[in-house]
């Protein structure tokens, strides 16, 4: 099976650095980014298949970072993650293009499932 | 008792009670009986005064109305009384005056003299000549043989020796008819004296008094001083009776006297003493009769009284009825009014306070989350080691608790997010849809069938989106738990009424009883023990109320359950 490249967006290191970790133990090469400037030129250099976009963000916010990267690259997954499960925002994402919407804490299996199936759609 | 009138008849209190918070029906109760007392005193106060002061005046007026022709009877009968008396002494004092001694010795002469008197007066029946100084009779003529009877020890001889003249009292002749006599002294240029005396048939006072015109239940009679009957009484007794009435003495005006007479009855009694002899003149009429005007008149004025009482009490009840509703009404308004928005504060500070801490919290939960997570990975990826099964358990239970967290967190934060209402022109249609969209996956594996019967046509509605999204989400959601896999959901939109607009999620699923029905909007009532927090169909209905909706839930155990949603078209 083809490695999954994701990156991983969220300003809150410890929670991005800890989940990098478990998709990688579960073989996913994963990029982690603090911000979204950083993920945005992570992506013009590297273009992952999927990115987990955190919406709250400071800087630029999740929805502009998702605009941009359907800007960039329309075939390119976003998975949203929102801290609070404002179904409005969800919606706006999925409009946007956003693959779907997750809630903070998220369940990793589900991330997982998710990914898996953003994999399909790639391919 | 003062004091509890008081307390009652104050309306500032009453008032004052209503506009207390609590306004239990015993308050309105309450006031309801001051005000009704209050309003009926007011009211019937002056009635019954200008009632009393009525009844007051029309008596005394029609009394002297009813009395007066009475008391007008009473003197022109005793005048009557008087005239006949008069003319008869006067008669026999002429006869004495024009007549010598020797004339009226004369027995034919007398008799003469008294077929004259007979012939042009009425009631005498004799004549006799007495001399003074012994007291016999010298000369008689009339129908009795009292030639030579001794009257010197009898009264009328004693007073008419010294007043010159003198009226019995009527007594019975001997032919047991009642009769009066008149005396007249004479006293001659010699030094002698000798006494007329005529004896009269009382007949004519009977005549003067039936002349009087009384009406059946009046009587009217004469009474010597002693209250002795001169005359036969209808009611009270005969002639030479003692009179049971008791007729004050006093002057020769007429006057009226109210009493009971011996049968108990009110009678009127108008009097008056004739001034020579010293009889009395009495009419007596019953109450009944006197007043028979009056006692019309006063059942009148009673019954006027009766209805305008009944009337202002009907009207008064009706009117503090009518009031006390709108009073009710009014408070129940501004309470609810005032309830609602308390509600609201109370949600809104709530619901700040509940996005604050929930989103607090969930960065630091994800955190956990996540490093527990990668601790149960980092063991289960180790060989085994000592207690594995342990570690791998207690993270379990770690990432079990985080679930929970985050479950309460997310509600807290949908309850935070249905405070603000954001209102845009929408499709419940398209709105479905884009719900549905977040299912559709779910269904998907599960094999749900979801069948959607949309209105074509659809007028738009004025609403909050994000809300709505919520609200059919959450009833999403729960269709989704009820049914089975393979499990059938149905969702119809139509116009109800030109102002309302309608959906309705109808599941197959395992349904409710009808008590769990009647609690699923309150909040933290949850059938999903420890999976729900019991916020989300309460959130729901207070979503669509505060959209100025309305939601309904019908339900069978083991059939399904339907929720309808209605919604204004124009936003509120």
């Amino acid at each position: 099976m083809l490695q999954l490249k994701v990156l991983l967006v969220d300003d809150e290191q410890e929670f991005v650095t800890t989940l990098a970790e478990r998709l990688e133990l579960r073989g996913m090469h994963v990029e982690i980014a603090m911000d979204g400037e950083m993920a945005l030129s992570i992506i013009e250099t590297d273009p992952p298949q999927v990115v987990v976009l955190d919406v709250m963000m400071p800087g630029l916010s999740g929805m502009e970072v998702l605009e941009r990267i359907k800007a960039i690259d329309p075939k390119i997954q976003v998975i949203l993650l929102s801290g609070h499960g404002a179904t409005k925002d969800g919606i706006k994402g999925m409009q946007l293009g956003a693959f779907d919407y997750l809630i903070k804490p998220v369940d990793i299996d589900e991330l997982i499932e998710k990914l898996n199936e953003t994999a399909k759609n790639v391919v | 008792m003062a004091l509890n009138l008081k307390k009652w008849f104050n309306i500032r209190e009453s008032l004052q009670m209503l506009t207390d918070a609590d306004s239990s029906s015993d308050r309105y109760r309450l006031f309801q009986r001051n005000i009704r007392v209050l309003m009926i005193v007011l009211t019937i106060i002056p009635l019954s005064m200008m009632a009393l002061i009525n009844y007051h005046q029309y008596q005394s007026s029609l009394k002297q109305e009813m009395i007066n022709p009475t008391k007008l009877l009473v003197s022109k009968t005793r005048h009557s009384f008087e005239f006949f008396l008069n003319e008869r002494q006067s008669l026999i004092k002429s006869i004495a005056h024009f007549y010598s001694l020797n004339d009226l010795c004369d027995e034919k002469k007398l008799n003469h003299i008294l077929f004259t008197l007979k012939k042009e007066f009425i009631g005498f029946v004799d004549l006799g000549l007495i001399n003074e100084s012994d007291g016999t009779q010298m000369c008689y003529v009339g129908p009795y043989n009292l030639l030579g009877k001794n009257y010197a020890n009898q009264d009328w001889f004693q007073e008419v020796t010294l007043k010159g003249t003198y009226i019995t009292d009527v007594f019975m002749g001997y032919r047991k008819f009642p009769h009066i006599a008149i005396a007249v002294q004479r006293l001659e240029a010699n030094g002698e004296s000798w006494i007329l005396r005529t004896t009269i048939d009382t007949t004519m006072f009977d005549n003067l008094i039936a002349a009087m015109g009384l009406d059946a239940e009046s009587d009217a009679f004469i009474l010597n001083k002693e209250g002795i009957f001169q005359t036969n009484s209808r009611l009270y007794g005969k002639v030479l009776e003692q009179c049971p009435l008791k007729i004050p003495a006093g002057g020769h005006a007429t006057y009226v006297d109210e009493q009971k007479d011996p049968g108990g009855n009110d009678v009127f009694l108008a009097y008056t003493h004739l001034t020579y002899p010293e009889y009395t003149l009495v009419i007596v009429k019953p109450k009944s009769t006197v007043l028979k005007t009056w006692y019309a008149l006063k059942s009148d004025l009673f019954l006027v009284f009766l209805v305008s009482s009944v009337l202002i009490v009907i009207v008064v009840f009706r009117l503090t009825g009518i009031m006390m509703n709108r009073i009710r009404e009014a408070d129940q308004r501004r309470e609810l009014a005032f309830r609602e928005l308390q509600h609201s504060h109370k949600l809104s500070s709530i619901g700040r306070l509940a996005a604050g801490v929930a989103h607090e919290v969930n960065n630091p939960l994800a955190i956990i989350n996540e490093k527990a997570g990668l601790i149960k990975d980092l063991v289960k990826y180790t060989p085994d080691f000592d207690q594995k099964e342990k570690f791998l358990n207690l993270l379990e239970s770690i990432l079990k608790s985080v679930s929970r967290c985050k479950t309460i967190t997310h509600r807290l934060l949908g309850f935070a997010k249905r405070m603000e209402i954001e209102v845009e022109n929408l499709d419940l249609n398209e709105l479905m849809q884009e719900v549905l969209g977040f299912l559709e996956r779910e269904a998907l594996y599960r094999n749900i069938e979801i069948t959607l019967d949309l209105a074509k046509d659809l007028p738009r509605i004025d609403s909050d989106r994000g809300q709505l999204q919520q609200v059919f989400l959450n009833i999403l959601n729960n269709a989704m738990a009820a049914v089975e896999d393979e499990g059938r959901i149905v969702i119809t939109t139509w116009e109800k009424d030109p102002d309302t607009v309608a959906a309705s999620i109808e599941d197959d699923g395992c349904g409710m009883s009808e008590e769990t029905s009647r609690y699923i909007f309150e909040p933290f009532f949850t059938t999903k023990k420890e999976q729900g927090t019991g916020l989300g169909l309460s959130i729901t209905y207070g979503i669509v109320k505060k959209l100025g909706g309305n939601i309904d839930v019908e339900s069978r155990e083991n059939q399904g359950t339907k929720f309808t949603v209605y919604l204004s078209k124009k936003s509120k």
